[in-house]
């Protein structure tokens, strides 16, 4: 059974995206993006990763995409049937995204993937993600991203800021 | 673990989760027009039926049989499935929220939560986030200067006050060292949490009221300056089905408000019978729900500028120095 | 993982309530659209203007910045939860995280940034 929901849910998950990239009214596309993040929480779900499929729709679904949304309405001629879907770099991203669909698949074929199933997560994760992240071993990572985080305040005021 | 307990009862509960759901937001608005009625001296809804106690249905009935008006305008396909998605971003929050124990019948022993999950109020708090773009996307595609800023006033709104609500319920959880609702409800066995944390109920409790855009903080619907916000081009069923996203909305976060804070199904005699743990429930969320309708009636509209320079420049640090407080307290108990 | 099946079942008894409400009506309600009543109803009087222009950058910015405190706040859900079994390392910790993220409000608060306009 868990496989059937998994294939199902992958099929969802993949054709929202397929709609995602090919539609041309971007906020039909914003709308199946939504789909797409909470397909992808649910397979979070599969992996019983609960705290990361809660966390996945919380900042995607909640945070992202409504900047992504903000961000389309940015943008000029958004409404104009006229504007082509292709510019004049698109054989450049083309490449880009070949290169990197030909390292992630040389990675994915190359890891070992366990055959049995590692196991049970505990209980009591949630505690123990929380332990990990202030423990040692994780601690600088951990005061890093705060940095980076209002870095990336700042530099947004100071790049969107009218003057 | 055969196919009863894998599907049939799942499903027989989340059925009558959203039934139960349902009536309760047809009387909901009774009770509100009702109620609001007598605050300012008028009788409300009194025609259909003793009391008007039919009213809810004449309603129902209305909505399902008025003709549909499509405007041209309109991106159609945005415009007819908005609405659903607000309503099922609305209902799925309750998936996780116990209103009771546990029975037993027929043999089992029936939970009554439809999944209580580790991660109960993280899904709560992110679910919230997902009926927003059923509210945004409707707005957008009415294809009207209004309802977009209702739109864009509604997200910006729920997006602002989710800050001051996360950190409310981390501090909660500083107390209750865990998200699961059973957890927490337990953690307050003997002491609703509203005597622990009074900040951050206030916190919780304001920030609740915005998400759920209720008067005097119902921005995206400020029909003075608006016309009815988002919702201003839809007609029958469809607003219908956006009314109903927004009474649920306010259910639901009643029922939170008196199960992160007022120690939900648990009172006095509640472990004599699972009834009487519902019962706790209904009146816990009854008096949230009269404490809304109360505050709507007496309290004028805020106006929009103050309201967003309100949740982040004294909600959110309040929020922040809440939690700050409450973790030095907890360390220096423990 | 059992849990999980329980919340997509209800998730589908959810989605499935507004299709069917939906469709009911579909059946029932008359349909006689005509110009008139197909036009924007808006406020009562013609619209004016588009309404899908492009919007201030300002609004962007708003949203980034809850990106920043929304991550922020999932990083404080598993800290709170671990809080009890932590030494005051884990707190000290904590608030030098918070700390610099409250130099962050208080720039943009400087800034302006925070003002709805």
């Amino acid at each position: 059974m868990a496989q059937a929901i998994f294939i199902i849910l992958s099929l969802i998950t993949l054709g929202c995206a397929l709609v995602v990239v090919t539609n041309r009214n971007l906020f039909h596309s914003a709308l199946y993006l939504a789909f797409v993040f909470v397909g992808v929480a649910g397979l979070y779900f599969m992996l019983q990763a609960e705290f990361f499929a809660g966390i996945q729709v919380l900042i995607y679904v909640g945070a992202i995409l409504t900047l992504i949304i903000f961000a389309i309405m940015l943008s000029r001629d958004l409404m104009n049937p006229n504007v082509r879907g292709f510019n004049r770099q698109w054989w450049a991203a083309a490449i880009v995204a070949g290169l990197l669909f030909v390292v992630l698949a040389v990675v994915l074929w190359r890891a070992p993937w366990p055959a049995a199933p590692v196991g049970e997560p505990s209980a009591d994760f949630i505690a123990e993600l929380g332990q990990a992240l202030v423990s040692p071993a994780y601690v600088l990572p951990f005061e890093v991203v705060s940095i980076l985080l209002l870095a990336a305040l700042v530099g947004s005021i100071l790049i969107a800021r009218e003057r | 673990m055969d196919w009863i307990d894998a599907l049939l009862i799942p499903a027989i509960k989340s059925l009558v989760v959203i039934v139960v759901l349902l009536l309760a937001f047809a009387y909901m608005t009774y009770v509100e027009r009702k109620l609001v009625g007598r605050f300012v001296r008028r009788y409300g809804p009194n025609r259909a039926g003793p009391f008007g106690l039919l009213q809810p249905i004449a309603d129902a009935f209305k909505a399902i049989f008025k003709e549909e008006v499509i405007p041209t305008e309109v991106d159609k396909w945005l415009y007819v499935i908005c609405p659903g998605i607000a309503v099922a971003g609305s209902l799925i929050v309750f998936g996780v929220i116990p209103v009771g124990d546990s029975f037993m019948a027929w043999g089992r022993k029936i939970t009554m939560v439809v999944a209580d999950v580790n991660v109960g109020v993280l899904y709560v708090v992110a679910m919230a986030g997902l009926g927003l773009y059923g509210i945004f996307l409707g707005g957008w595609a009415s294809n009207n200067n209004f309802s977009l800023l209702g739109a864009l006033r509604s997200t910006a709104q729920v997006i602002t006050y989710e800050l001051p609500m996360g950190l409310a319920i981390a501090s909660i959880a500083t107390i209750t060292g865990s998200l699961r609702f059973g957890d927490i409800i337990a953690a307050q066995k003997t002491l609703p949490l509203i005597i622990l944390q009074p900040v951050g109920f206030l916190v919780y409790f304001i920030s609740g009221m915005a998400e759920i855009n209720r008067s005097p903080f119902d921005m995206p619907e400020t029909e003075n300056e608006l016309v009815s916000g988002y919702s201003t081009e839809y007609g029958g069923i469809k607003f219908a089905i956006y009314f109903m996203a927004e009474y649920i909305n306010m259910i639901v976060m009643s029922i939170l408000v008196a199960t992160l804070f007022l120690g939900g199904w648990q009172g006095p005699f509640a472990h004599l019978s699972p009834l009487l743990q519902l019962v706790w429930l209904v009146v816990k969320a009854a008096v949230v729900l009269f404490v809304f309708i109360w505050v709507r009636a007496s309290i004028p509209r805020v106006r929009y500028d103050k309201w967003m320079k309100f949740g982040w420049k004294f909600l959110v640090p309040l929020g922040l120095a809440n939690l700050a407080v409450t973790a030095v307290v907890v360390a220096l108990v423990a | 993982m059992q849990h999980y099946v329980f919340i997509g079942l209800f998730l589908v008894v959810a989605v499935l309530f507004p299709i069917i409400a939906v469709g009911v009506a579909y059946f029932l309600r008359p349909k006689r659209p005509t110009p008139e009543k197909c036009s924007t109803y808006e406020c009562g009087l013609e619209t004016r203007g588009p309404t899908w222009v492009r919007f201030r950058a300002q609004y962007y910015l708003y949203a980034l910045i809850f990106v920043v405190f929304d991550i922020e706040v999932a990083f404080l859900y598993p800290w709170a939860v671990a809080y009890n079994r932590l030494e005051l390392f884990g707190l000290i910790e904590m608030l030098i995280f918070l700390g610099i993220l409250v130099v962050g409000l208080a720039y943009a608060w400087r800034k302006g940034a925070l003002e709805w306009m």
